[in-house]
């Protein structure tokens, strides 16, 4: 395709696809300012870009773009902590034995929680969640949200972050730590 | 790890088990922990549904068609793409 018919169609590009964008983009990093440049950066890309097939519709082009996008902001939140943040984060951490008696017991036994079944309840179910979510540390929100919102593998966490395995699940296991000591706090079981 | 799991040790395999397939021995020590133990059976619980309700959040924001981009945004990144073209 011509340089000249894709700058044709940028403009429609954003009328056509960028709520659809800004969505996909919210979805996965919750702060419209960062959803809002990751459009941007998408579209800027696909400018310059000259590899457009004409056989994929030019949303799934522009999403696939997108997606590397939100994984560069989400490395970048992560990276921005202080690198003694993330060391700290090794297995022997003791932050991990608040939940645990020194013989490894629960100290608070998990309760049970489910999902509400009628709508309403749901909804306020999922918005408490939702604000779980925004009150976890920046950094640990950012991996969770890679990893089980944007559904990003924990290899491709590692490769992406420049972090171990180890490394990666500690963090995952704190930020499901913490999102299930929040809605148990919050949420009043029936 | 000995044959017997903590409930810590349990918890960690849980959430491991949510990223990556276990060892044999793993997910048979976790089996048997679970058979034997109500707080972790929970706390398993609680993760999948925190998973399936983050995933359930996502799709939720993704398909709200009142969630757009400002008007404001817009023609920012208009003016960012003509100088850029």
């Amino acid at each position: 395709m011509s340089a000249s018919l894709i700058n044709k169609n940028v403009n429609d590009w954003l009328n056509d696809h960028g709520d659809y964008l800004y969505r996909f983009a919210l979805a996965r990093l919750r702060d419209p300012h960062q959803a809002e440049d990751a459009v941007q950066e998408t579209m800027l890309a696909a400018i310059k870009s000259d590899n457009f097939e004409g056989d994929s519709s030019a949303r799934t082009w522009l999403t696939g773009i997108l997606k590397h996008k939100i994984i560069d902001l989400q490395r970048k939140q992560i990276r921005e902590q202080p690198l003694s943040d993330l060391i700290d984060l090794d297995a022997s951490d003791t932050s991990l034995d608040d939940f645990f008696d020194k013989s490894g017991h629960w100290l608070d036994k998990p309760q049970t929680l489910d999902m509400p079944e009628n709508a309403l309840e749901q909804k306020q179910f999922l918005s408490i969640l939702s604000g779980c979510m925004d009150k976890l540390p920046a950094k640990l929100a950012a991996i969770f949200m890679m990893r089980d919102v944007h559904e990003v593998d924990n290899e491709n966490i590692c490769k992406e972050l420049d972090i171990t395995a180890t490394n990666a699940w500690v963090m995952l296991y704190r930020a499901r730590m913490g999102l299930r000591k929040c809605l148990e706090m919050n949420w009043i079981v029936g | 790890m000995k044959l017997m799991l903590t409930c810590k040790q349990a918890s960690q395999l849980i959430s491991q088990s949510l990223d990556e397939p276990l060892s044999w021995s793993d997910r048979m020590k976790l089996k048997f922990h679970l058979f034997i133990c109500n707080a972790c059976t929970r706390f398993n619980q609680q993760l999948r549904l925190i998973k399936n309700a983050v995933l359930r959040i996502k799709s939720e924001t993704e398909n709200n068609a009142s969630v757009q981009l400002s008007l404001e945004a817009k023609a920012k990144i208009n003016q960012a793409i003509k100088s850029n073209q």
